[in-house]
């Protein structure tokens, strides 16, 4: 994207009806590493690429459980990540003590989008810098959500933002259509294999580079453990090294 | 005209044992505004994580918002800390909740019991403004006065002559000890639920008392 005369602040206008700073915000995320959302009839699963700064330094985390039947990861400006989570968290544990119930994901989704929108028509403020995934249940089953900067919010049946997302993408877009049915395990599994579809060749995939957390109708919130994540890995390469 | 009063003892009784790495809570289930029966079947124990527990008696508003608000700030360490908070750090939590409200109380009487970090049972008694001390065994409410001595004499071991020392069912003790308050006070009966909590698991059990 070009530099453009229109796009000092956001409550500038260009003349083809463009904000041109929520545009670059939008860019923000694609800077960030992969993440990953889909669902079945029964489960909702997000997967994470996490990044470590440094070889001496820990991946850093990117996927927090929001409520016992809700979860949130970002690709993007962790920081401003991390406070959404935050805002979020209180909103869901705010709405649990006045109605006694669990809040339903999508207002909560609405709820950020609406914090989101403030930011985009004010010239004190900037958008905020990442793009977030969110798995929720309600009555009708798990749900996947990706929330912008640009204050919009779209459901997914499955979902892949951040650096090399295509990959990821085009992964999902062949197999969603065989999600619905499908036991936990056979979907962390294709969850995992689209992070693995993304991720480079010189980027090692173990438990802790590689964060999955799942959501259901008999499942409250969990992440899987590291553990478990290398088992599914191990599993996957060699399948692959069967087909090679 | 009469001033409004905020405050009403809405009666019942709660009892705590703790036993080595046991502890024991019993809650009468009996609400009462008067001389008049509001419920039978009403619990006054909530569990606020895996091992520990709050028993509450006093006003019953009172003592569901500050449940309520208990179990809302345990989400939120769990959220902060990645796990439950032992039973010390709730014990503080309780306290300084309850100080917060120090010009306006809830009018509740709590037990926090459960098993803390070092393995062992205890007990916590509150008054209703935050004062708190860790105990061996509490009781709470309008049958407390009846209770307390029988739990003194038989726990304590203090003021015996003899070699006596409880080494019998603390389940069986709750009951009893609920069994003699249901005899004088009006206030304490129906059924009690009992937790048995201790590291293998939590055994939740009810008996009846006295329906008079």
């Amino acid at each position: 994207m070009l530099k453009s005369p229109y796009d000092t602040d956001c409550i500038t206008w260009s003349p083809q009806g463009r904000l041109f700073q929520i545009e670059y915000a939008m860019e923000a995320i694609k800077q960030g590493s992969l993440c990953v959302g889909l669902k079945s009839n029964d489960y909702a699963i997000l997967a994470t690429l996490n990044r470590a700064p440094s070889k001496l330094a820990e991946y850093q985390q990117k996927l927090y459980e929001i409520d016992e039947h809700i979860g949130l990861c970002f690709s993007g400006l962790t920081a401003d990540g991390r406070l959404i989570c935050k805002y979020l968290r209180t909103e869901a544990l705010n709405y649990k003590y006045t109605h006694g119930t669990n809040i339903n994901p999508q207002r909560l989704v609405g709820k950020l989008s609406d914090k989101a929108q403030i930011k985009t028509q004010r010239h004190s403020k900037r958008p905020y810098g990442v793009g977030c995934l969110v798995i929720g249940l309600d009555e009708n089953g798990p749900h996947v959500y990706e929330t912008s900067p640009d204050a919009n919010f779209y459901e997914y049946y499955a979902v892949a933002i951040g650096a090399r997302c295509q990959s990821a993408k085009t992964y999902l877009e062949k197999n969603y259509e065989t999600f619905s049915n499908l036991s936990k395990d056979e979907l962390i599994i294709h969850a995992v294999k689209a992070v693995k579809s993304s991720a480079q060749s010189d980027v090692e995939l173990n438990g802790r580079s590689v964060s999955v957390a799942i959501v259901g109708r008999d499942t409250p919130f969990k992440f899987l453990t590291s553990d478990e994540i290398e088992a599914t890995l191990s599993q996957l390469s060699q399948a692959m090294e069967v087909e090679v | 005209m009469s001033k409004f009063n905020p405050y009403n003892d809405n009666g019942g009784t709660v009892v705590a044992v703790a036993v080595g790495s046991r502890v024991v809570i019993g809650g009468d289930t009996r609400i009462s505004n008067g001389y008049n029966i509001l419920s039978r079947n009403y619990n006054k124990v909530t569990q606020l994580t895996s091992t520990n527990f709050i028993a509450t008696s006093g006003q019953v508003t009172d003592a569901q918002t500050l449940h309520k608000l208990l179990l809302a700030k345990v989400a939120l360490y769990k959220h902060q800390h990645g796990h439950e908070p032992s039973l010390k750090a709730l014990s503080k939590l309780l306290c300084v909740t309850l100080y917060s409200r120090r010009f306006f109380p809830y009018y509740t009487f709590n037990l926090l019991c459960g098993i803390d970090d070092d393995g062992q049972g205890k007990v916590f008694g509150y008054d209703a403004i935050g004062s708190f001390d860790e105990l061996k065994y509490g009781a709470q409410g309008s049958g407390q006065q009846l209770s307390i001595s029988i739990l003194d004499n038989q726990m304590k071991g203090t003021n015996r002559n003899d070699d006596y020392s409880f080494n019998g069912d603390p389940v069986g003790l709750v009951k009893d000890v609920f069994n003699a308050i249901a005899e004088r006070d009006i206030y304490t009966g129906d059924h009690v639920l009992i937790w048995d909590v201790s590291p293998q698991g939590i055994n939740q059990s009810a008996f009846n008392l006295r329906s008079d």
